[in-house]
Order: C-alpha cells, then structure tokens, then sequence
C-alpha cells in the first residue's frame, strides 16, 4: 500500500463528446410547450475544455443534463466517445452552484460516497486520503459539511466527482456562488485537476472573463429558444493573465457578440 | 387534627419567603453572568443561589412538622425524611459547589426550578393538610401520597416493567411497520397512489376506537394492546417519513446518480438519511400517542401495568395510589422521551446549528 501524493492517471483521462441536434421542450403550468434548446449540435475533444456561455433561460444547463443523462431529449441524440448516452452514469460527474453535499455524512464520507454506490469502496478506499489531498481538505476529513465554507465545500464536490475517475466532468456555475477572491482562486484550482487528469470537462458559467480564463473553446448560447449562437476558440497561452491585452480584445468581441444577441432578441 | 389551624397562617407566612429567595437568586445571577468580571460579588451571588435550596427544604419541612400533627405517624416520618433528604443534598451541595467544577453550573441552572418544586409541595401541604380547603380523599397531602408510593412500591414496580414490556412491543412493531409504509409510500409511486388514500381514511381514527375490534380479533388482551399500541404508532410515523422521503431534495438524488449509485442507494443512503429529522418527528408524535394508548388499553383489556393500577387504585378510593402512579407515570415516560432525544441527538448530529428544536 503505497500512497502517492497525487493520483497516478493516463496522460488524457476525458473522452470526447458528440451532441447532434439534441433539443429540449418543457411543458409550461399553463400547458403550452417552451423549447428549452433548440437543435444544439456540438463536439467536445477527449481532454477539452470548453465553457458554455449566456445570460439564464439560454439553455446551458438544460445542454448540461442531457450530457449528463438526467433528462432525455426530445429530439436528437448525444455520444461518449461511440457510445450513446441513455441515462446518468459514474463516468460523467456532475458539480452543481450548490455544492450538493450530504449534510449528514462527513467530507470523508462524502468523497467516498462515490466509491459506495459502485460498490468498489473495499478496494479504493485508500483513494480517499489521496483525494482529500488533492483538493487541500486532509484535515476536514472528519467535519460535516455544514462547518464548511463555500470554497472548501465545493472542493469536497469536486474530490466527490473526481474519485470515479470520470471521462466527463460536468460543472454547472461551480463557482457562481462564491465571492470574487474565492472565485479566482477556485477557478486556478479547477485548471490544476484538469491539467493533472485531462478529464474532459464541460463548464457552464454567465461570466465572461471566467470562460475566457479557463477554456479551450467557448460556447455562446443565446435564449429564447436557447440555441448555440457561436463557438469560439480561446488561442491564449496558458497561464492567461486576466488584463492582458488579447484577454481583453477577446472579452471585447464576446461582450459585441452579447449585445448582437440582445439586438437580435428585441 | 385540632391543632394546625392556629399556627397554620403564621407558617404560611414563613413559607412565602423560599420563592421570594429563588427571585432575588434569580436577578443578580442574570447580572452575573451578563458582566463576569468581578469575582467576588459573583462568588457571593452563587452561594445565595446554592443556599436557596437547603433553605426551601428547611422551611418546607419546618412547616411539614408544623402542621402534620394530627396526621397518620408513618406518613409524617416519610415524608420528612424526604424533606430531610433534600435538605442534606442541598447542604453537600453547599459545600462541594467550589470543589466540583460541574456542580456550580448545574446549580446555577437548576436551584430556582428546584425550589420552586419544593415551594409547590409546601403550598399543596398548607391547602391540603394545613387548610383542608380540598375534599379528601380525592385530594390526599404531598405525603399521603408519598407514603403510598413507599408502601405500594412494590406493586408500582411490577406494574412499570408490565408496562415498559406493552410500550416496547407495541412502540417497535408500529415503528417498524411505519416505516416500511412511510418509505414505500413516500418513493414509489404506485405505493403512494393505493397507500395515501388509506393512510389518510385510517390513520386519523384514534387507536382506541379499535378496542372492540382489536379485544375481538386477538387471542388475548395483550396481544390487543400491543397491536393498538402498535397501530397509534404507525399512523404518525407513515405520514412524517413518507413526507421527509418524498420531499428529498431533487438535486442530492441526481448528484448521487451521477455517481453511479442504483435505486437501492438513492433510498437507503440519500431519501432516508434526508428524510431524519421528519422521521424522528414521526417517532416522537408516534410515542406521545403510545403513552395515550397504552394508559386506555390497559384500563380496558389488559390486568397489569400502570394504567390499570390507576384505575384499580381508583376504584377503590385510594386517591394516594392514584396520584402516586400518575407520578411514576410521569417520570417513565419523561425518561422514555428524553432517551429518545438523547438518541435523536446523536443521529442528527450533522444537523447541530443548522436546525434546532
């Protein structure tokens, strides 16, 4: 039993990801149809990064759960790699805003709950130590979540979703709920796991410096009826400085982009 | 018996004063505790507060003495040694309060309610004994019934540990029933559609109107009560872990989904842990009705336990045992309650200073 301090993983842990003409309708209250996406057709690289951008009702998360296999579409059809997507699986973690804890169970059992529902605990119960390390929580193993800060308990969500070694990793506004400081911070730990494991990851976020500091490609969503508008790609080298000059030429064209949206909306 | 009366209203007199030392303890303690700076006044304040007590028993059993002249030896001797026995703890506790650190604390908490207790007993004593204001004998004295808890102890024994072994059957036969419903009901669908409109057609009976049916359906009274007991219990229990299962949050399900959890975690590692503090609501309204079932079945059907000695004691006047099973009733269950409390707290205890009751 030797402990490492990181996890030994494959240089690129993520799969690739296809979604064609996948569209979503929610019943209203009042009985009428509303298209929450429309016909949205992407392809994710094995190991990429890529932010889904737009103001709420665009269809961000609605995209997020079908990927994730917790709503089905109404029509089209979305792969992991070949296989296609029938339902929620540990291959595709999920981090909501929330960071969704089980206020009942401790950061340790927390991050373990992965490794239970599989029914591998015996075997990877080791793994734990190495996840706690990982996100900077060894010694809060035994605290229940609600003495947590918002910071500290997302990085139990992340540890929590990290330990299936999933090829996806779905990021619903992980970081929405945070302060500013917290925020930058979190978003450089966010890019320390997805550098360490190349887990393929999806993130969704209405920030536009967040999507530009972190993604391979950005996808800008527009609503009513929520539809991919553009995608583009980030050509910054990494680590992006936040008030560099192509940082900002770019936020300049995303915020054009928006208002383009806003005009075409009216 | 011809002699209380005229020094009756003196004593009487004497006896207003332990509640008035509790209020003065009272004021400064608060004081004390607001500003804990000056240790000396602080120190004097606790003696005031710890003295109280064996002040209270003092005056009660001075008064007890005062006026019990006519009344039955035995039962002045008893209940003086109760009162004799408090005094002797609240003079240890006098004592000791500096030496054990725990002991100040629960002193400080405790004393006015404690002498309270005492100043109830005394002015039961001067209506009952002293003034006779009350009808006997459905209104014995303090000691009365005192004496006939010592002297019937025996029969109140048998008749607790009856009565315990009714209210564990029934207690755990509803619970586990309930909660089987309660999360059957509270997940799957097709349950909730068939079982919801019999929980909320059977369930609002009392338990006790099934007495003739239950005394019909089952071989003996026994096992009538437990099933009565059982069923009082069930109601609650369903109805508050049904709701806490089918009110788990949506998104602690799907996160647990996309941790590759079946259906087997999501009900036993996600809905019920969720649904706790609704189930131990259950559990808590499901005893309170248990105690009421229990005290009826037994007067009713069954020959032994607390409730039926009430009613035995009853019949035949003897208002002492009456009262007397109605205090060991009250200790009992409160114990039961509070056990349920302490193992309440343990569970929830991912809950502590989020929600608390």
């Amino acid at each position: 039993m030797v402990a490492e301090a990181t996890p030994t993983v494959p240089e690129v842990e993520g799969s690739s990801l296809r979604v064609r003409g996948a569209s979503k309708r929610f019943l209203t209250p009042e009985g009428t149809e509303f298209l929450a996406l429309d016909s949205a057709s992407l392809e994710v690289g094995a190991g990429e990064l890529v932010s889904l951008l737009g103001p709420s009702g665009c269809g961000k998360s609605t995209l997020l759960r079908l990927i994730a296999g917790l709503d089905e579409p109404c029509e089209g059809e979305l792969f992991v790699g070949t296989e296609p997507i029938t339902g929620p699986s540990a291959s595709r973690g999920l981090v909501f805003q929330d960071p969704n804890l089980f206020p009942w169970l401790t950061v340790r059992r927390n991050v373990e709950s992965g490794l239970v529902a599989r029914g591998v605990k015996r075997e990877k119960a080791h793994e734990v130590d190495e996840y706690l390390r990982l996100v900077g929580l060894e010694g809060f193993a035994d605290s229940y979540p609600h003495h947590l800060s918002g910071g500290m308990a997302q990085r139990v969500a992340l540890a929590r979703a990290l330990i299936n070694h999933p090829k996806i990793l779905l990021l619903d506004e992980p970081l929405g709920a945070l302060d500013a400081f917290t925020r930058m911070k979190m978003q450089d730990e966010v890019l320390r796991l997805w550098e360490a494991r190349r887990t393929t990851m999806i993130f969704v976020t209405h920030d536009i410096d967040e999507a530009i500091y972190m993604s391979d490609r950005i996808v800008v969503m527009t609503p009513r009826p929520g539809r991919i508008e553009r995608i583009i790609d980030v050509d910054l080298a990494r680590p992006r400085q936040r008030s560099g000059a192509d940082f900002l030429q770019l936020r300049g064209e995303i915020l054009e982009l928006m208002e383009f949206s806003k005009h075409a909306l009216a | 018996m011809s002699s209380p009366p005229p020094t009756a209203p003196a004593r009487e007199v004497a006896d207003a004063s332990p509640p008035d030392a509790s209020n003065e303890a009272t004021g400064p303690g608060h004081v004390s505790s607001a500003t804990p700076g000056t240790a000396a006044p602080a120190a004097s304040r606790s003696w005031r507060r710890a003295a109280a007590l064996p002040l209270a028993a003092a005056l009660a059993l001075g008064l007890h003495l005062g006026i019990s002249g006519g009344e039955p030896p035995a039962e002045t001797r008893t209940y003086s040694l109760f009162l004799g026995g408090i005094l002797g703890l609240g003079l240890l506790f006098l004592a000791l309060q500096f030496r054990i650190a725990g002991l100040q604390t629960w002193i400080r908490k405790n004393a006015p309610l404690l002498v309270a207790g005492i100043a109830l007993l005394a002015v039961a004593e001067i209506i009952t004994t002293g003034l006779r204001l009350l009808p006997l004998p459905y209104f014995p004295s303090p000691a009365k019934i005192l004496q006939s808890m010592v002297e019937d102890r025996g029969m109140l024994w048998t008749s607790t540990w009856h009565s315990l072994f009714l209210l564990l059957g029934g207690y755990s036969l509803g619970v586990l029933t309930g909660l089987v419903s309660g999360v059957c009901i509270g997940w799957s669908v097709r349950a909730r559609y068939w079982g919801m409109p019999l929980l909320k057609f059977v369930g609002p009976i009392p338990a006790t109107a099934w007495i003739p049916l239950a005394l019909v359906l089952f071989p003996s009274a026994l096992f009538s009560a437990v099933s009565l007991i059982a069923l009082a219990v069930w109601f609650p229990v369903t109805m508050l872990s049904s709701a806490g299962i089918s009110n788990t949050k949506a998104s602690y399900l799907d996160v647990a989904r996309t941790l590759g959890a079946g259906p087997r975690f999501l009900v036993f590692r996600v809905a019920i842990p969720a649904a706790m503090p609704n189930i131990f609501l259950g559990l808590f309204m499901g005893l309170g009705s248990a105690f009421l079932t229990l005290v009826v079945a037994e007067t009713v059907g069954v020959k032994s336990g607390l409730g039926w000695y009430l009613g035995w004691a009853r019949e035949w006047a003897e208002y002492g045992k009456v009262y007397s099973s109605i205090v060991v009733m009250a200790v009992f269950f409160s114990s039961i309650m509070t056990l349920l409390f302490k193992v309440r707290d343990r569970v929830l205890v991912w809950q502590k200073g989020a929600i608390k009751w």
